[in-house]
Parts: structure tokens; C-alpha cells; sequence
């Protein structure tokens, strides 16, 4: 959705301006519609309520197949981030169109992190990594449109995340190394007395990594949201008279779409560190 | 009064949970702010160590992260 409006505004950019007219002017009737709809605003306003998962096409039971409405945004994401490659990759123009250009940035942007951070030979894994950056920003950036749903806000998928990269990285440790991988916990530039104690840090530090790679993300993400609605409440509390809310609002929400990007971006260089540590465990 | 002391003691573990949230805030911070310090004395190094520093900050904040967490699950889980 929001890559077809991009790809219209990138072929004519006389629209863009129409085009950010109109969402503002519909962003309002929102609001209006929500303060009006709403008989009392003070109480229907649940900070944690954005985040319960519903079927998204009618019933109330979520069975194993249940479309829940957490499902559509994951498939949607995954759509725009198709979309945004699918355009920016179609026209190969020297001078790029706006959507090519973006896409060529994210491109060059993950692949100097992969390169910078795991070494050149790490490259070899830079198509999982990139697909990993694209997944989260899209769901992260699709997941701030208001009435919309953040998968990443869902513990449950961002843990699916961290282990998949987290069984990929020490599998492939060990095939890339064999035994000398266990080298990674054994740190010999210390006192022969310190190393044992090391090792038991190193261990519990290396199992932690998928528990603070996935809670970092949800909770972020989470977090995020949650103080939006908990400004929104204020606002639905003062009616017509909440400037200072609605400006609250709009503050955290530039917020949030620059840790939405961050963490993002976090997720995806502790990969590359992870990777790195797999390919060379040396201490 | 409604509820019991288990729940007052729930509530007041998920407030300092909270309060180590606010202390990594300090890690993150110092982190930032010696990032600065060195990038200004010396700029042109400081485009190469973005990486190191956007590490150096999920590390610290992912030990503010486990105490939301402990707070998250006193308040929804226990």
C-alpha cells in the first residue's frame, strides 16, 4: 500500500504535495471521527489493547489457521518490502527515480554494515541479513499507521527472528570451525586462573543473545506504541482543548519512526557481530 | 482496600523494575556522550565508528531491557 502511493509520487513530483495534503487532510477527519465516534474518550483508550491479536476476516476464536489481524500486517510487509524492489529495480535508470533510489540506499547501506562489521567474507550471508533489515523496518514502519498492527511489537515474532539467527549462527560456527569454535568461550589472552570463571560468563552471555536481541526489538517497538495511545488517552480526556497532547503526540511519533529505523538497524549489525564471532571466534 | 499484599508487592517490583530501566538510561547516555566527546575531537574517525557505537548502546540497553522485562512480567504474568 504505502509503496504504490511512493511509486506514484516518484513518476510525477508536482503530486507529492497533493498527496501530503491529503493525508493530513484525512489524518484530521480521523481524529474527528475518533473524538466524536467515541462516547467516552477518557476511558476507551487502552494503552495495551493495540497489541491483542484478533481474526482479521470476522470470528472470535483463533484456531492453529486463524488469519489473525497480525498474520495480514506480517504478509503485508513482506508485500511492500516486494514491491519496493520490484519497482526500484525495474527501471535501471543511471539517474535513479525516487523509489530505485531508495532501494539502491538500503542496498548499499546494509551491504557496507555487513561488510564493515563481519568482514568481507561474510558477504556470502548478506542476502539473509538484508532480507532480515527489510522485514523489520517494513513491519516497524507499516506498524505506524494509525488503526494498523505491529507484528514486531509481538514478542512471538521476534523471538522467531533471534532464534533463526541464532541456531543459523552457531550451526554455522561449528561447520565453518568444527571443535575450535568452543575457542569462542575459552579466552586465552587471560590469566590461566580467570579462564573458567570467563567461560561461564562467556556461555551465559552467548545464551542471552537471542533473549535480549528479541526483547530489545519487542520492547522498543512496544513501548513505543504504548506511550503514543498513553498521549492519545490525554487527548481524548481534554476533548477540544488538547493542544499539548496532540503536540506530544506528533513529537513521539517523529520519534518513533527514527526508533522504528534504529532498532531496525540494531537488530541487524548484532547479526553481523553474531556472524562475525561464528566465522572468527578467535579471542 | 481491595487486593492483597501479594499484589502490593507485584506492583512495587514492577515499579523498581522500572527505576532499572531508568539507570540503563544512564549507560546509554554515557555512551552517547563519550561517542560525542571523541567524535568532536577528532571528526573525521567518527563517520567509520557508527557501528561500534550503536553496539556499544544495544549492549547497555539491553541490561535496561531485562528490567522492563522482569516489570512486564510482574505486571502481566505473575
Amino acid at each position: 500500500m504505502a509503496s504504490n502511493t511512493e511509486q506514484t509520487a516518484g513518476q510525477t513530483p508536482k503530486s507529492t504535495k497533493g498527496i501530503g495534503i491529503a493525508l493530513f487532510a484525512l489524518a484530521i477527519v480521523l481524529f474527528v471521527i475518533g473524538v466524536v465516534g467515541t462516547k467516552d474518550p477518557a476511558l476507551s483508550i487502552h494503552p495495551m489493547d493495540q497489541f491483542e491479536l484478533k481474526p482479521a476476516f470476522g470470528g472470535k476464536e483463533i484456531s492453529l489457521f486463524t488469519v489473525t489481524n497480525g498474520a495480514v500486517w506480517n504478509f503485508l510487509a513482506v508485500l511492500a518490502v516486494l514491491a519496493l524492489m520490484v519497482v526500484g529495480t525495474r527501471g535501471r535508470a543511471i539517474i535513479p527515480s525516487r523509489v530505485q533510489s531508495i532501494a539502491e540506499m538500503a542496498y548499499g547501506f546494509v551491504h557496507k554494515m555487513v561488510e564493515d562489521v563481519a568482514g568481507k567474507d561474510a558477504l556470502d550471508y548478506f542476502p539473509y541479513i538484508f532480507t532480515l533489515f527489510l522485514f523489520v523496518v517494513m513491519t516497524n514502519f507499516l506498524g505506524l499507521i494509525p488503526t494498523s498492527f505491529t507484528p514486531t511489537a509481538q514478542i512471538a515474532v521476534t523471538v522467531v527472528l533471534a532464534l533463526a539467527v541464532f541456531i543459523a549462527v552457531t550451526v554455522l560456527g561449528f561447520v565453518k570451525n568444527g571443535v575450535s569454535f568452543l575457542g569462542l568461550f575459552w579466552v586465552s589472552s587471560a590469566p590461566l586462573a580467570l579462564r573458567p570463571v570467563l567461560a561461564i560468563i562467556e556461555v551465559t552471555s552467548y545464551f542471552v543473545r537471542p533473549v535480549s536481541l528479541s526483547i530489545r526489538l519487542a520492547g522498543n517497538v512496544m513501548a513505543g506504541h504504548a506511550v503514543l495511545k498513553v498521549f492519545a488517552g490525554f487527548a481524548g480526556a481534554l476533548g477540544a482543548f488538547a493542544v499539548l497532547p496532540i503536540l506530544g503526540v506528533v513529537a513521539i511519533y517523529a520519534l518513533e519512526v527514527l526508533v522504528s529505523f534504529i532498532q531496525a538497524y540494531v537488530f541487524t549489525v548484532l547479526t553481523c557481530v553474531y556472524l562475525k564471532d561464528a566465522l572468527h571466534p578467535s579471542h | 482496600m481491595e487486593g492483597d499484599i501479594a499484589n502490593l508487592g507485584q506492583y512495587i517490583g514492577a515499579g523498581m523494575g522500572a527505576l532499572g530501566a531508568g539507570i540503563a538510561a544512564l549507560g546509554v547516555g554515557n555512551v552517547a556522550g563519550n561517542f560525542l566527546a571523541g567524535a568532536l575531537r577528532n571528526p573525521s574517525a567518527a563517520a567509520g565508528q557508527t557501528a561500534t557505537l550503536f553496539i556499544g548502546i544495544a549492549f547497555a540497553e539491553a541490561l535496561g531491557i531485562f528490567s522492563f522485562l522482569v516489570a512486564l512480567l510482574l505486571m502481566f504474568a505473575v
